[in-house]
């Protein structure tokens, strides 16, 4: 609803999604996105997901926090690693969990994703974590979900994916330590279609980083960006320059065809993470990605597989924070306190 | 010989420097008399307008009835019942039907369902091009005998310029007014929201204000060129006010109209990915809305028009892009357009021509005023109410709108269309 109150000049995007997220008692309810949430929360986050990281080192790898509870994963888009790290997270927290492919049953078959919904819900699950092609689908399904589900963003079209955001903050924590604001971050690539790049901005800049840059050719940036807390470079060179973090995103192939670059030999010319470039940042810089990466696209193997390289961390941290975040939402009265002992 | 006595109001009429109290008589459908009764008049029926305000009837330049082709939306006896309920008493609706208006049969079809839903005149814009494919000229001076009162390619590309040019020459040569929603489609394909922090944010994708100057530019100069009466639709943004105010004062014939949503909601609206604010062309941003409310309050912008789009439930039910857009805006077409001269932004005699002798100015026709000898169409306005809009007194078959839980001062009390008392309102 659109009224004169609740939508007067400052009110504050994001302010809505706040609401919807959180329950009465300000816990995490949903987690649909970063945007609007408190530095106390994300904190809150990457502390308990630092206690599930401990578990996770261990032989014996699961903890009771979430049995008798059911998961379901809704993957209205394809996706390998997003899906695996969630049913794993799912499982070492003893819940069940339930993998549901849509995007080849019951949608195809002209089923709403209302419908898809309510037979789900009708199979009492507890949470669903989501994935699907539209911006905004998280949002939808939250508001229309039963009171006591939870929903889990596991990325909506170009808008969000809070838990990879998370996930790449707690491997920067783990790496540079907990003062963000010392830290200048770089995210380099195709910015304009990224879910990832949102999250990140806005975790980022929560966590009160020092500064953030993007870098990304024109055409792959959204219009108004700067709006959103970072500095822009269309230049490779000057924008990695003394970075502590230097953050490469995924170059979809079908990018050439919309016109919005030339080729991926030219893309790799200007904005490839090679040696040489990585140098121009600070020595002790480390370089993310979210993955799945394309070699001689956006990142020089040599860099990918170096010593300088987080990659493959970021995929074990991302256990441990869906982990966090399912035991949060879940467990609003009794879990986190659990797992802290 | 029907008469009808409106006594006691406040005629507000600025096409006819009318803005005083006095009694109305009317007549076989006309206006005959103001102030004095005529000789041997006695009014079978009379309408105490005693604290009201007597306007012309209101004429939409803009209303979607969705039939013939989606009348699992609304039908065009659900929307000019509903029209006639929130005081317009004519409407045009655009070619963009199934079938299109592109020939007579189609234009006999709806004057025959209009005929028989009896309630507000509908009047029709003749396809531009045929089946509005951009390619061939439609038949348009047999449309024009059909009684097709202008012609459009809606919102749908006309993408090679020479057929542009040609089909404006020909409009011109058959004495039509060219309908133009602006819109470059390559630019604006695919996106949902204004280009802007917001749909940044949202990760939506944008439509930029050049998708709707680009296409205005281009018009324009086949305007100039071709000497076509041309009428630009549903502006959306600060650049093409400046581009309409600096066309008029070259001299060129034009007008043009917004929608009475951009007056009052922006890009922000979205935010929270609300669905019934997904509209074509988006909401833009503060500024864009405020030179639109400016363009409105100095006559760059004669109009404002409803741009109604009815829509069943399940065309709002889905994440922000796969919604349908369009809001249901027949209802809060009157109530939305006074509420800018309650808030003071345009005085109320600007707002009362750029919904009745504008609009009627545009299309051709001789009412939209209270002068004697004019067709009684008549909108009395209660001005001093209150009243919150909900599904149930959105009276379109549509329930769509962003304006629900808002609160309104100004309603239509009683609608007279030519000459005869169509609609009351019950409290």
């Amino acid at each position: 609803m659109v009224n004169k109150a609740t939508r007067a000049t400052d009110t504050l995007i994001g302010h809505d999604t706040w609401n919807i997220q959180l329950d009465k008692n300000g816990q995490l309810k949903h987690f649909l996105t970063i945007e609007g949430l408190s530095t106390e929360l994300l904190t809150s986050i990457l502390d308990t997901a630092e206690s599930f990281a401990n578990i996770n080192e261990q032989s014996v790898k699961k903890v009771p926090l979430l049995r008798g509870k059911t998961i379901a994963n809704l993957f209205f888009e394809a996706s390998t690693r997003t899906r695996n790290t969630f049913e794993l997270a799912a499982k070492r927290l003893s819940a069940d969990v339930l993998n549901v492919n849509i995007s080849t049953s019951a949608t195809s078959k002209g089923e709403t994703l209302m419908d898809t919904l309510q037979n789900l819900q009708a199979m009492q699950c507890d949470m669903f974590v989501v994935r699907h092609n539209a911006s905004g689908a998280a949002h939808y399904i939250a508001n229309r979900v039963a009171p006591g589900i939870s929903v889990i963003n596991a990325g909506d079209g170009s808008h969000s994916h809070p838990t990879q955001g998370m996930l790449d903050m707690f491997t920067i924590r783990r790496n540079k330590g907990a003062d963000f604001g010392s830290l200048r971050v770089a995210i380099v690539g195709d910015v304009l279609h990224s879910r990832v790049a949102r999250s990140q901005i806005h975790a980022l800049n929560i966590l009160n980083t020092g500064n953030v840059r993007v870098i990304a050719p024109k055409t792959l940036l959204p219009t108004g960006i700067e709006d959103m807390g970072v500095e822009v470079f269309n230049n490779m060179e000057e924008g990695i320059r003394d970075a502590d973090v230097i953050i490469m995103l995924r170059l979809q192939k079908e990018r050439m065809q919309g016109a919005l670059l030339p080729s991926e030999q030219e893309f790799y010319q200007m904005y490839g993470l090679t040696e040489k470039r990585l140098s121009l940042a600070k020595d002790d810089a480390i370089v993310m990605h979210p993955g799945p990466i394309n070699r001689g696209v956006e990142i020089e193997s040599s860099v990918a597989d170096g010593p300088q390289s987080v990659i493959l961390d970021q995929v074990t941290y991302g256990i441990s924070v869906r982990m966090a975040v399912m035991s949060m939402a879940l467990g609003r009265e009794a879990g986190t306190s659990e797992v802290e002992k | 010989m029907s008469q009808l006595l409106i006594k006691n109001g406040l005629l507000l009429d600025p096409a006819s420097e009318l803005n005083h109290k006095a009694d109305l008589y009317i007549e076989n459908g006309h206006i005959v008399a103001i102030d004095k009764a005529p000789e041997n008049f006695s009014a079978e029926q009379t309408i105490d307008a005693q604290d009201l305000t007597v306007i012309p009837g209101i004429v939409d330049l803009c209303a979607r009835l969705r039939e013939p082709g989606l009348e699992n939306k609304a039908t065009i006896y659900s929307e000019t019942i509903a029209a006639a309920m929130s005081g317009i008493t004519t409407l045009c609706c655009p070619p963009d039907t199934d079938p299109v208006i592109d020939e007579p049969a189609v234009v006999e079809l709806i004057n025959h369902k209009a005929a028989n839903a009896a309630h507000s005149n509908v009047l029709m814009l003749g396809a531009l091009t045929t089946g509005l494919k951009g390619e061939l000229l439609s038949e348009m001076q047999a449309l024009q005998i059909a009684g097709c009162v202008g012609l459009s390619n809606a919102r749908l590309p006309i993408e090679n310029t020479l057929v542009l040019k040609r089909a404006y020459a020909y409009a011109a040569n058959c004495g039509l007014t060219v309908f133009i929603e602006p819109d470059d489609h390559w630019l604006s394909a695919g996106g949902c929201a204004h280009d802007g922090t917001i749909a940044s944010r949202l990760g939506l994708k944008g439509i930029p204000v050049s998708a709707e100057t680009v296409a205005l530019a281009r018009a324009l100069e086949i305007v100039a060129e071709t000497g076509v009466k041309a009428h630009f639709g549903r502006l959306s943004s600060a650049a093409s006010v400046a581009m309409i105010r600096r066309a008029k004062d070259d001299g060129l014939n034009i007008t043009a109209d917004v929608s009475a949503h951009q007056l009052h909601l922006n890009e922000l609206d979205i935010s929270s990915f609300n669905s019934t604010c997904h509209v074509l062309p988006p909401l833009r941003n503060q500024r864009d809305q405020e030179a639109l409310q400016r363009g409105v309050a100095d006559g760059t912008l004669d109009a404002i028009c409803s741009d109604h789009q009815p829509h069943n439930p399940d065309a709002k039910e889905a994440p922000f892009a796969s919604t349908e857009p369009g809001i249901s805006a027949l209802t809060t077409l009157l109530p939305l357009a006074t509420r800018l001269a309650d808030q003071g932004i345009i005085d109320i005699e600007t707002i009362v021509r750029a919904i009745t002798s504008a609009p009627a100015s545009i299309l051709g026709m001789n009412t939209g005023s209270l002068s004697i000898g004019a067709s009684a169409d008549i909108c009395i306005v209660n001005r001093n109410t209150n009243w919150q809009l909900d599904e149930s007194n959105i009276y379109s078959a549509g329930k769509n709108s962003p304006f629900i839980g808002w609160n309104f001062q100004t309603r239509a009390e009683h609608t007279v269309i030519g000459g005869v008392l169509i609609h009351s309102h019950q409290d």
